[in-house]
């Protein structure tokens, strides 16, 4: 306890100092009081528009709606593309408290395998609108989705959301013809309208998906959402709805496209069909396919590698890139060439002492048959594939005709309307060898074109749309993949369409056929044995491509190496001759057994095509081919 | 009145009865010692609290009932003591301060660590106690009562006196660590000793030292508090860390305009923007959704207890009731000060509750107790005594 207070203290004098201390606390009180005011006008008044505008865009966030991307359906209303509700996980970076404990908690609970995480890191990583959510994975399984619910609290700025994820039913059959959709990746991220991609994850990488792009994807909505700080959406404040793409309709038959992949049977090959009339695509198969479905979700690394080091290339489309010798495939093309220049007419002929030289020349150009063929007319000059019949025709015409001939067919250029990627090939001349190797045209080069070899390459589809287009007794209708986009029909006559082919007698068209249709109905017919049986009236032409090398860096053993080396088989057909259904070209990588191979299988697709009710046993196609390999003829 | 017995005889000196026989009539408010001003301000501004913490707690009538308990238990406390007479204080100022520091030096050697921080004292299942908040009164009461012997001006060897009186229970506060209450502790007893007559030369001398104690300060600081500072200095450097409070509560307040966007309708405070939006950050709620003139008017509304505060304690007839009355006072408008200087950005975040605004039972607790102090002071004048 304290002493009592000292008496003698002088009261008055404390009560003065005490006074004027009071006084100036006061004044210090109403200094900070003022200072507080001054700061709330500051803030309230003077800075007011920023902080509301500040405050307004803490609220508000204006979220992308995707649309869905439109279906794709063959030309009879059967699903090829879907959209299978998935679940992704998603990412916003900004509102994640610790990123590396946040990707190793879902590392953890989504038991990545190990391969995957690194992706699975760099993709949170990656480049993004701010607030914008990151798609870390696609396709979660129920139990992920479990484990992620359970710990949710635990992870900030990390949602769940349900997508739509596109998937292919028969993805094998069609990956080739549709293409497939991929994650959007950072060069395209760039290239993109940000708004109408604002939430789409997938785009078209290749195919129908790649060419049709704008139309399946649709326009993006948006919707104005208020949120609290956390993210979370408390209600909406407004939203425009997103357009879904549009369905697209095929000119593909999926059926046919089924056939058409199974009698290829796993081998290298191509077959594309074409309704001559209408330019649709029927079928348009290359082997070996692949699973595109995986590359929708993302490839693993191990199987990627698995396809890019297959030495049967699935990844590469040879329907519309595979570049090859169209062998004696193109003779009618030749033959129509003559007719059209007036090099020839449908009677004219030759003498075939089995060989052809040029003036001044002593190296002889041989017939595949030694000892030649005698006289042979035009027609002649089909069913038996006469090669010194086409080598005095190409002669005649002379490569510059030639190739402004060939050209009207649509060899060495694009032809199809909407075929992602296609390939052009090459139809060689005076101007491309002197660009390409700056060299002179040889004469004797004609003679090599004039058969379908030396430069001359051709795809598979420029195959099918030339011999489209002679069956359609050369009226161009443009090759197409797309019947309908949503409810509007692709128009039969599409820009850039080429000119039509006339010949002085219309009458000489049938003449061809004639001799198209004694490839297989004639008694000495190179593909005679395909004709047994026919229940209608067919047009066609066997081709042999020799296979010269194999590329330097690809190692065979010497079984590989031997089936490698063999002649790839090609067969063009169309039928019923009066009124061409169907046109199609098979190519047969090294099938070794003559063109017949492809015959059999043209005869298979134009079968399955017109006698509706009975469609080919692939079975007993395998049995014939098998039969005729027992029994190796020339083409 | 038995509390006015009761205090009476616990008086140091025999209360003289009225001169010349004119007996005259006390009031209502004189008998139970309360300042009817003082007591309705208070009243008014902690009714308006309530409105804005319901507001504030997310619309939650929970919080507000919690709150109404606490402001009644504090009345009451405010009540018992204002019947106290000032010699009470006096005799038992050094008992309060020296259970303080023994409780200080508890909470720093076995306290309950909460918020990062020693803070609290806890006998299991009877109470938690923050023996920093009592010493918010009882270092003032102590240093008050030490200088009530001393002549004043006080001498150089009663000023470290005091100094080493203050630094005791600020160290400990400090190395809770609370940076706040230390110095809110440190600037209550400091008051004091302004209010006793400081010498000038002195006071610019200690604020030189002091400046030149920031280094050292700095170097002492923990993580968190350097943060603090330096946030304070540049909030947008670390938006969304240490930066977030004080840009959310800034936009809270700026968006709120002149007259705020209406009760309840506050974006930032109802969307939990907002940090704290209900205790320590609850001015930028009243700021969001009543604007500056519902700003103006709580400021004003303090003004004007600050303002009566000071008339009581210049109306205290010795020394110690004017240096505890003056401190209590002006302890009070640094609360308020330093609160809303915080929330509007002009003052680094130390953690400072709003008095008798923001949710707590505590601080309402000991600010409650300094007014029924400041009301016994008020209350227990020797009438008549010239």
């Amino acid at each position: 306890m304290l002493k009592r207070p000292n008496t003698l203290k002088n009261s008055e004098q404390e009560l003065r100092i005490f006074r004027v201390r009071a006084l100036l606390a006061v004044l210090v009180v109403l200094t900070l009081a003022c200072l507080l005011t001054g700061r709330l006008i500051y803030l309230q008044i003077v800075q007011h528009d920023m902080y509301s505008t500040r405050s307004e865009n803490n609220r508000v966030r204006v979220e992308p709606l995707p649309p869905n991307r439109g279906l794709i359906y063959d030309r009879n209303g059967v699903l090829l593309a879907e959209n299978r509700p998935t679940y992704n996980l998603t990412l916003v970076r900004e509102r994640v408290d610790n990123l590396d404990e946040t990707l190793a908690l879902l590392v953890e609970l989504l038991e990545l395998p190990e391969e995957e995480i690194e992706a699975f890191n760099v993709r949170s990583r990656q480049r993004q609108r701010p607030f914008q959510p990151a798609l870390l994975t696609s396709d979660l399984s129920e139990d992920q989705i479990a484990r992620l619910a359970v710990n949710r609290h635990r992870l900030p700025g990390v949602e769940i959301e349900a997508q739509p994820l596109r998937f292919y039913p028969d993805a094998e059959i069609m990956a080739h013809a549709l293409g497939y959709v991929g994650r959007i990746n950072v060069e395209e991220m760039e290239t993109l309208d940000a708004g109408r991609y604002a939430g789409t994850h997938f785009i078209g990488k290749t195919g129908i998906e790649r060419f049709y792009e704008e139309e399946l994807h649709g326009e993006a909505g948006l919707r104005k959402v208020e949120t609290n700080a956390r993210g979370r959406v408390l209600r909406e404040l407004g939203r425009t709805d997103p357009v879904p793409g549009e369905n697209l309709t095929l000119t593909l038959d999926k059926s046919l496209q089924m056939l058409a992949y199974e009698l290829l049977d796993g081998r290298r090959g191509s077959i594309v069909a074409i309704a001559p009339a209408t330019g649709e695509i029927l079928a348009m198969v290359s082997t070996p396919g692949f699973d595109s479905n995986q590359f929708v979700t993302g490839i693993d690394v191990a199987s990627y590698r698995g396809l890019q080091e297959d030495l049967d290339l699935p990844l590469f489309n040879r329907a519309t890139r595979g570049h090859y010798p169209p062998g004696s495939t193109i003779k009618p093309f030749l033959a129509l060439a003559g007719l059209v220049e007036g090099v020839i007419t449908p009677d004219s002929t030759i003498n075939d002492p089995g060989y052809y030289q040029l003036p001044n020349d002593s190296r002889r150009y041989r017939n595949w048959l030694r000892w030649g063929h005698g006289r042979v007319d035009m027609e002649r000059s089909l069913a038996v594939s006469n090669n010194t019949y086409y080598y005095t025709l190409a002669h005649d015409l002379g490569i510059d005709n030639l190739h402004k001939q060939m050209s009207n067919f649509g060899f060495g250029q694009r032809v199809a309307h909407d075929v992602q990627g296609e390939s052009g090939a090459l139809m060689p001349s005076r101007d491309w060898k002197r660009g390409r190797f700056n060299q002179p045209w040889y004469p004797g080069e004609t003679l090599s074109v004039g058969i379908g070899q030396g430069y001359w390459q051709v795809t598979p589809l420029q195959l099918a749309s030339a011999t489209a287009t002679l069956a359609n007794r050369g009226h161009w209708v443009k090759p197409r993949l797309a019947r309908r986009i949503g409810d509007t029909p692709v128009p039969l006559d599409l820009p850039d369409t080429l000119d039509d082919i006339q010949l002085a007698n219309d009458n000489w068209w049938n003449r061809v056929f004639s001799g198209m249709e004694k490839v297989i109905s004639g008694t000495e017919g190179t593909a005679r044995r395909t004709g047994v049986g026919l229940e209608y009236r067919m047009g066609g032409k066997s081709g042999t491509a020799q296979v010269f090398s194999l590329g330097q860096d690809q190692r065979y053993n010497a079984d590989e190496l031997a089936e490698r080396l063999r002649d790839h088989a090609l067969f063009i057909a169309f039928a019923p001759i009066e009124n061409p259904k169907i046109a199609v070209s098979v190519i047969v990588e090294n099938a070794g057994g003559g063109s017949t191979h492809a015959a059999h299988l043209a005869r298979a697709m134009t079968d399955a095509w017109l006698l509706e009710d009975e469609a080919p046993d692939v079975e007993e196609v395998r049995e014939v081919l098998e039969e005729d390999n027992a029994n190796v003829e020339g083409n | 009145m038995p509390w006015h017995y009761l205090a009476r005889s616990m008086r140091g000196y025999p209360v003289r009865p009225p001169e010349s026989g004119i007996a005259r009539r006390k009031s209502i408010w004189e008998r139970i010692h309360l300042d009817p001003w003082l007591l309705g301000l208070l009243l008014v501004l902690m009714g308006s609290g309530l409105i804005v913490l319901y507001s504030a707690s997310g619309q939650s009538i929970d919080a507000v009932i919690a709150q109404s308990v606490r402001f009644c238990i504090a009345l009451v406390v405010m009540v018992i003591i204002a019947q106290f007479s000032p010699s009470t204080f006096l005799r038992f100022a050094p008992l309060a301060y020296g259970i303080g520091v023994a409780m200080l030096v508890a909470v720093d050697v076995f306290g309950d660590v909460g918020m990062g921080a020693k803070r609290w004292l806890v006998i299991p299942g009877v109470i938690r106690f923050q023996p920093s908040e009592m010493m918010k009164l009882a270092a003032p009461l102590m240093v008050a009562a030490y200088l009530n012997r001393c002549e004043l001006p006080p001498r150089l060897r009663d000023i470290l006196v005091c100094g080493v009186i203050i630094g005791v229970p600020v160290v400990l506060t400090a190395i809770q660590p609370d940076l706040g209450t230390s110095l809110l502790v440190a600037s209550a007893a400091l008051i004091v000793v302004l209010l006793a007559g400081l010498s000038w030369r002195l006071i610019g001398f200690i604020t030189a030292l002091g400046a030149a104690g920031v280094p050292v300060l700095w170097m002492n600081m923990h993580n968190y508090q350097r943060q603090r500072v330096l946030t304070f200095l540049n909030p947008e450097s670390d938006p969304l860390g240490s930066g977030w409070n004080i840009i959310q509560s800034t936009t809270a307040i700026g968006s709120g305009g002149l007259w705020g966007k209406g009760w309840l309708q506050g974006t930032q405070s109802q969307l939990e923007f907002l940090p704290e939006r209900h205790t320590d950050f609850i001015i930028a709620v009243l700021g969001e959704e009543f604007g500056l003139v519902g700003m103006l008017v709580l400021l004003c509304l303090y003004l004007l207890i600050v303002s009566r505060g000071v008339w009581m304690a210049s109306a205290a007839q010795d020394t110690f009731g004017r240096l505890v009355a003056g401190s209590i006072i002006l302890t009070f408008f640094i609360y308020v000060f330093v609160n809303m200087g915080m929330v509007s950005g002009i003052l680094p975040v130390v953690g400072v509750p709003l008095p008798l605004v923001s949710f707590g039972g505590t601080s309402s607790v000991t600010l409650l107790a300094g007014f029924g102090i400041l009301m016994s002071i008020h209350a227990h004048r020797r009438l008549l005594s010239r």
